[in-house]
């Protein structure tokens, strides 16, 4: 009788527990404090022993000394873990996507090559299972990126505790995307025999860089168009793609190029040096070449995909793994990003990792997934470090949350609200865990 | 004399205008109009005579008559009733032979559709109407000499190039039927063809046939190999066969010498090993890049046909295009003239063609060009000639200039391969054809002009430098505008205004120095003297018009012929070019240069031993010969190298169970069932990712054949030995194992369209992937016991020693060998699978068709039946962490390896994929984390887990005296993301030195900037150049998902197999 009514709690608590039910967390109200902790602010500063104040759901205090009151207040004891901010995916198509191979299932990419009025926001899906197996790894807040040819629309970040995607919008449309077009001659295979075989490439038909320009000038065109439409005080017709450059111009939102090649970023430096706009490089697997004028330039880096090969056989073998060290080195601001397909984003931290152990510091591979992140995204004011005045998105590892060997994300919370850490993978593995009664074999 | 001399010459000219008559008449043929016979008898005297590559005659002779040599030699009187014509000064040579062309074949329709494209749907059946083979690239039944057509236009430009007769076959197909010598005379087909079946033609290619088997190279050569076996066993007449003219076809074309179209290195040697099992030497059609391998090329004992094609120089000038082209690239692009001289260096014997030339009219400077880099001229010779001639039996009728063979001669300037030459003539079949007129040529030298003015007779010396160009001089030097095409001659003159005139110049009729050279350019006053007239051999005659408008005649008597330079061509310095790597890859290793076994001893480190012993703390680990010779403290082997390992671990190397790196073709989804196919056919050892793994750690790749069908290919567990063959390559002594998979690949998924399946080829649900199994293994056990039967009646008939003849041969079937060899555990399953429903439904299969499923690979899903997977007793080879890419993998979790290790399967993590197999190390601690094993079996599940799955555990995957020497040294702990391998050790022998990858990038980024450079100043001395062309790479897959592999790589499935 005990042994039934104890496998009947236990399926209760499975259902409450299903992701469907994984509520949002209410607000937090009052005082939270965060003991004994290993405070890694984000921006560079390593706290022993801290502790962090957090009242309604801000950062009101960080520091070694503070006084935690032994009346009624919430207090999370930390001893011997570490403590971090919240981790930010800068690009991602993370509830836009759910199954890429499910054409039903994805809202990600739009008809056409000028769609500025594209809104990324509209389409987030708060209930997508994946989002909850990013915050299990450390992920509270996520750009997300609208796909496309040339102008896809413009990108959110959420934070990856809500209900809707209103409720999730942390900072809406402050990016706009732009995908650059291939400036390389396209290939050309003639079946089997590879190394050489054949007599050699051919001659491409067209010049593809010069057609690449000639979109780009299309571009360059509708933003020359859209800056004069936007002076105007009154219009004729209402133009909608003319409005949605508004933000770019007001510097209100960033220019999000897409790009990888030296030519390709070169060219996207007209946009700074034409129409001012603040310039953002996606991808930028050859970055490494030309850090020294993106510097110069104020442009900063979304380092898409650390964890790829490199771009030539000719290159270092680790050059994806080296790329973040050398934009450091010339003070490049750039982020990690990790658009994965097979595994969602939830390897950011392993990304950002590999690159300490390619030559970053822990505390600016951090910075790189966190407050850099975050002042790219134009989300810095409240997010990305643990610092006074900020949300209070921090995230709880038993060690370092850079290394899989280490990383075991204990608590997260966002806005100050402790989440609920389940996903549906820990509760497959849960369901058969007792399907296998491994707990009883002392697993 | 002199006289006389010219005259002949002259004739030997002119003799073109008259003859008209080409080959003998046939005699069947009714002739319209009265009977001409000829006999085409001339004697060519004084010239001289190459008879063949190592014999030339000077002074001597050649006659000819009725199409075919008389007489060569010296001291031979010009028959009566022959043409003579005098060949002073000039060279005869045997006109060439091109083995390896498609003149007066029309050209196939080709497809550029692959077996497998998006949104359309496979012909999986034959279109071919007739009584012919299942197969449309299985084209034997085509005989060139029945399509053949005598085309001039095509002829022409072989002619002028010095060819006279060529092999010409139907290039379409995987086997292509017979080829057939023809002469390039522009007669009745039924006279030029030589021998109307020389040759059978055979390649990876399948031409205009589009149906999707077979759509890889492992594909094509299983095809091959199972028509030898089909056309053997056809040879009996099997009644349920019926007619198949392909089989028979087949058959009849084996005494032919056999053609091989390879045209790349290791397709060569593909083929040679496809010649081998059945006992066929092909003769091998080569590509451009067989220096990089030449050894190989020997080892084969082919004869290859060489072609001269070479990289065009790509425009690197820019910066940031070059950065996408890679060194190999710009490596071949300087070597591929080398490769000519390669096959003779290595005493290859080998034929030379016009094959893959851009264009014909290519031929002689890129024969020029390999000559500059090593090919010898007497090789040249011989492989344009002799060895063609002789592979095709064809050396009796062409070849040489011995009597009795065919006059196909060319007479030329001077020695053929001076650069200076020109090829005059080339006589084919008796018939002459110009190809240079050398009537000018006879006529340059200086006369005596008499102009008959009403005034009385001016005279002139005129010195004839060529057609445009002569000086003409009376008391002064004149301003001239002249033209001869050795028949026509024009020549206008006036007075030279006096400020041209040579200071103190022009007295005496004395000749001016560099003066006066009287050309086209020069203007002419309108008042100018106008000659026209003819040239009648020594002298010019000829009527005009003096300034003031007076009729006039004239004539040019021949006085000297002009001063020929001495013919001394500057010897070319041989180029200086890089080295051959190994593999042809950077990174890759120079010849002597290559990372050899050491006895190696690691000191001091934290040594993980995957045995008993567990992790040993401060402990040695010593490698001799290529094995673990000792694990343990304190070690200590004086002939050993020292690696401290302090602060280090070492582990096992890493062994991937899932990959799809070094082949050429990983995916045959023609068909449902493929078990014919084999990986091991086609290993690419010039994979960058071999380098790239080694860097990781990994040491042994299981390379899988691909998801696209229920039963795949065959696999190859390969050894990362970057630098080695593709024969080296491989594992030795492993049992085979076998690639199935199940579910949304096989049912072709992700080819749909819309909420349509857009597919034809069965089966397209759960349901039909059951069934194909169930099929498979049922036609197998029938096969099983169709030979048992045979053989048991065969070995009675033996031991009661009576006559087996009356026993019908069971047909070998590939396919079926391959599942047999599964129900009698010889080969071992390794299944894609990825939910429970079919893991269930394949088990039980098994169970009920007595097979076994070695290892169910990826299965995410396995941790809802481990139970079962573990009573069937599969291990289990899965991803750390993949899941929502497709709607079969929703349901995987990261707790998957876990569950399954607890449960108490064999559990290994696999990479299938280029770029996470070099953190494999990584992926194992995700085990860790989310499953929490211990760090000790984590690391298990990429050594020595995957080891047993892979049944080579006894050798590898721990560190324990005796197992091979694979093993690496890491920077940190091997789980940790800041790990790094400092040493990849295979056998013995470092292939991955962390210290030395710096010197080779430094290598690699020198060897780019000079040929750099050298492609820059090659643009600047005037080579044409073509814009620069990023390296792409070819990357293949399961078909299964995306990853970020960079810029330049191209999914294999995105390319279009032909």
């Amino acid at each position: 009788m005990r042994k039934i009514f104890l496998a009947l709690t236990l399926f209760a608590a499975m259902v409450v527990n299903a992701q469907e039910n994984v509520l949002p967390a209410k607000p937090q109200k009052g005082l939270l404090f965060i003991k004994n902790a290993i405070i890694h602010t984000g921006n560079g500063k390593v706290i022993e022993n801290g502790i962090i104040k957090i009242r309604d759901g801000k950062i009101e205090e960080v520091g070694a000394g503070i006084a935690v009151p032994a009346d009624d207040v919430q207090v999370v004891d930390a001893k011997g873990k570490h403590v971090y901010p919240g981790l930010i995916l800068p690009t991602s198509s993370l509830g836009l996507v759910e199954v890429s191979a499910v054409r039903a299932s994805t809202d990600v990419r739009e008809l056409g090559d000028l769609n500025p009025n594209i809104r990324a926001i509209v389409a987030y899906n708060t209930d997508s299972k994946v989002i909850n197996t990013l915050r299990s790894n450390g992920i509270l807040a996520a750009n997300i990126v609208p796909q496309g040819s040339l102008l896809a629309g413009s990108s959110s970040v959420v934070q990856l505790d809500a209900w809707n995607w209103e409720d999730a919008a942390y900072k809406t449309d402050a990016g706009m995307h732009l995908y650059m077009p291939s400036m390389l001659a396209r290939p050309r295979f003639g079946g089997f025999g590879g190394g050489g075989g054949g007599g050699g490439p051919q001659q491409p038909q067209t010049d593809p860089v010069k057609e690449a320009l000639d979109k780009i000038e299309g571009i360059k065109n509708f933003f020359r168009e859209a800056k004069a439409y936007l002076t105007e005080t009154a219009h004729q017709e209402t133009n909608l793609k003319f409005e949605s450059a508004r933000g770019l111009f007001g510097k209100t939102q960033k220019l999000y190029v897409h790009a990888n090649t030296i030519k390709q970023i070169l060219v996207a430096l007209d946009f700074v040096k034409e129409f001012g706009f603040d310039l953002v490089i996606v991808g930028g697997s050859d970055s490494w070449q030309v850090a020294d004028l993106l510097k110069k330039h104020n442009v900063s880096v979304v380092l898409q995909q650390p964890h790829s090969l490199p771009t030539l056989e000719d290159d270092d073998v680790d050059q994806p793994y080296k790329t973040a060290a050398a934009l450091q080195k010339a003070g490049v601001l750039f982020a990690i990003s990790d658009d994965d397909g097979q595994t969602r984003g939830r390897n950011l931290p392993f990304n950002a990792g590999t690159a300490v152990a390619y030559g970053l510091t822990k505390e600016e591979a951090l910075s790189a997934i966190t407050i850099n992140a975050a002042r790219i995204m134009g989300v810095a004011d409240k997010a990305g470090s643990i610092e006074v005045g900020k949300d209070a998105n921090i995230i709880i590892s038993d060690g370092d949350i850079l290394d899989m060997r280490t990383s075991n994300v204990t608590d997260a919370f966002i806005q100050g609200r402790k989440i609920d850490l389940t996903d549906k993978q820990k509760q497959l593995n849960d369901k058969y865990e007792q399907k296998y009664e491994l707990k009883k074999k002392g697993f | 004399m002199r006289k006389t001399r010219l005259f002949k010459r002259l004739m030997f000219a002119l003799a073109f205008f008259y003859l008209t008559t080409g080959l003998h008449a046939q005699v069947t043929f009714p002739e319209n109009g009265i009977a001409d016979p000829r006999h085409g008898h001339y004697a060519l005297t004084n010239a001289t005579i190459v008879k063949d590559a190592t014999t030339t005659l000077t002074n001597a002779t050649l006659v000819i008559k009725d199409g075919k040599i008389v007489a060569t030699g010296t001291n031979i009187k010009v028959p009566a009733g022959s043409v003579e014509i005098d060949c002073r000064g000039k060279y005869i040579y045997p006109s060439f032979i091109d083995i390896y062309a498609d003149y007066g074949i029309a050209a196939p329709r080709t497809t550029t559709t692959g077996a497998f494209t998006p949104g359309q749907q496979p012909q999986l059946e034959t279109a071919a109407k007739g009584p012919y083979g299942w197969n449309e690239a299985i084209k034997c039944d085509v005989d060139a000499y029945k399509v053949f057509t005598v085309d001039d236009a095509k002829a022409k430009p072989l002619r002028e190039a010095g060819f006279g007769t060529v092999l010409s076959h139907v290039r379409d197909g995987i086997a292509r039927g017979t080829g057939a010598v023809v002469s390039l005379a522009t007669e009745k087909e039924n006279l030029v063809i030589l021998k109307e079946k020389a040759s059978a033609h055979y390649s990876f290619s399948k031409g205009s046939s589009r149906q999707s088997y077979p759509g890889s190279m492992m594909g094509m050569i299983a095809l091959l190999r199972q028509t030898y076996l089909d056309a053997q066993w056809y040879k009996n007449k099997p009644a349920k066969e019926g007619l198949n003219l392909s089989l028979q076809s087949w058959t009849d074309n084996q005494g032919l010498p056999q053609i091989f179209e390879a045209n790349d290195k290791w397709n060569n040697l593909r083929a040679d090993r496809i010649g081998d099992e059945f006992g066929v030497q092909y003769i091998i059609k080569a590509g451009a890049n067989e220096y990089q391998r030449i050894k190989e090329m020997k080892a084969t004992n082919a004869t290859f046909i060489v072609p001269l094609n070479y990289p065009q120089a790509q425009d690197v000038e820019d910066p940031n295009d070059a950065r996408f082209v890679s060194l190999i690239d710009m490596k071949h692009w300087e070597l591929a003239p080398t490769n000519a001289a390669a096959f003779e260096k290595a005493g290859i014997p080998f034929c030379l063609t016009t094959a893959d030339l851009r264009n014909v009219n290519q031929f002689w400077t890129s024969l020029r060009k390999a000559m500059e880099y090593g090919l010898s001229e007497e090789k040249a010779m011989e492989a344009l000639t002799k060895t063609p001639a002789t592979l095709l039996g064809v050396y009796n009728q062409v070849g040489s200039l011995e009597p009795g063979k065919l006059a196909n001669f060319l007479i030329a300037s001077g020695s053929l391969f001076n650069e200076k030459t020109t090829i005059y003539q080339n006589w084919i079949q008796g018939i002459k054809y110009v190809v240079k007129d050398d009537a000018l040529a006879n006529a340059l030298g200086s006369y005596s002009l008499s102009v008959n003015t009403p005034a009385g007779t001016e005279t002139y010396t005129l010195d004839v430098k060529s057609g445009t160009t002569l000086t003409m001089f009376g008391k002064d030097t004149l301003n001239t505008k002249f033209s001869h095409d050795g028949k026509m001659v024009k020549l206008s003159y006036a007075p030279m205004p006096r400020r041209q005139r040579p200071p103190g110049g022009g007295e005496g009729g004395q000749r001016p120095v560099g003066m006066g050279r009287g050309s086209a350019d020069q203007t002419l006053p309108a008042s100018a003297t106008r000659l026209s007239g003819v040239s009648n051999g020594t002298e010019w005659n000829g009527t005009g018009t003096d300034s003031l408008g007076n009729s006039l005649t004239w004539t040019a008597i021949f006085v000297k012929a002009g001063e020929t330079k001495p013919d001394t061509p500057r010897k070319k310095d041989v180029p200086v070019i890089g080295k051959v790597m190994y593999p042809f890859e950077p990174f890759g290793w120079e010849e002597g240069q290559q990372p050899k076994a050491e006895n190696i001893l690691i000191k001091n480190a934290t040594v993980w031993t995957n045995e008993k012993e567990g992790i040993l703390q401060s402990s040695d680990v010593l490698i001799k010969n290529g094995k673990i010779a000792a694990v343990g403290k304190n070690l200590s082997d004086a002939s050993a190298r020292i690696i401290d390992g302090t602060g280090r671990h070492v582990t096992a190397g890493i062994i991937d169970e899932h990959s799809h790196i070094a082949a050429a073709s990983i995916n045959e989804g023609g068909q449902s069932v493929t078990a014919e196919v084999r990986i091991a056919d086609n290993l690419n050892p010039d994979d960058i990712n071999i380098y790239r793994q080694l860097s990781g750690g990994v040491t042994s790749s299981h390379i899988l054949h691909g998801s696209a069908n229920v039963i795949g290919g065959q696999t190859q567990l390969i050894k990362l030995r970057w630098g080695a063959n593709d024969e080296e390559l491989k594992f030795k002594n492993w049992d085979g194992q076998i690639k199935f998979a199940l579910g949304e690949n096989v049912k072709r998924s992700p080819f749909a369209v819309g909420n349509n399946s857009n597919n034809n080829r069965y089966p397209d649900t759960r349901m039909g992937v059951e069934q194909v199994l169930v099929d498979a293994f049922t036609r197998a056990k029938d096969y099983q016991k169709e030979w048992k039967e045979y053989n048991t009646a065969r070995e009675k008939l033996v031991k009661e020693k009576k006559s087996t003849g009356s026993l019908i041969i069971p047909r070998r079937d590939l396919e079926l060998d391959a599942l047999v060899e599964i129900l009698e555990k010889k080969r071992f399953i390794t299944c894609h699978s990825y939910v429970q429903s079919e893991i269930t439904s394949s088990i039980e299969i098994a169970n009920r068709l007595g097979y076994k499923y070695n290892t169910f690979t990826h299965i995410l899903e396995g941790y809802k039946v481990a139970d079962k997977m573990k009573e069937h007793g599969s291990n289990a080879s899965t991803f750390s962490d993949w899941w929502a890419y497709k709607m079969e993998v929703q349901d995987a979790i990261p707790y998957n390896a876990a569950i399954m290790q607890k449960v108490g399967l064999n559990v290994a993590i696999n990479s299938d994929d280029a770029e996470m197999a070099r953190r494999l190390n990584q992926e194992a601690a995700k085990i860790v984390k989310y499953g929490g094993v211990t760090e000790e079996e984590a690391l298990k599940m990429v050594t020595l887990n995957p080891a047993k799955m892979l049944h080579v555990d006894d050798r590898v995957g721990s560190l324990k005296a005796g197992k091979d020497g694979d093993v690496v040294l890491w920077s940190d702990h091997p789980l940790s993301i800041y790990a790094k391998s400092l040493y990849t050790i295979v056998d013995g022998t470092i292939y991955f030195d962390r210290q030395k990858d710096e010197q080779l990038q430094k290598q690699v980024d020198e060897e780019r900037n000079r040929l750099v450079r050298k492609l820059n100043s090659e643009k600047r001395s005037g080579t044409p150049t073509i814009p620069a062309q990023p390296s792409y790479q070819v990357m293949h897959s399961c078909s299964d998902h995306q990853h970020s592999h960079g810029l330049l790589v191209i999914d294999a499935d995105e390319i279009t197999n032909d």
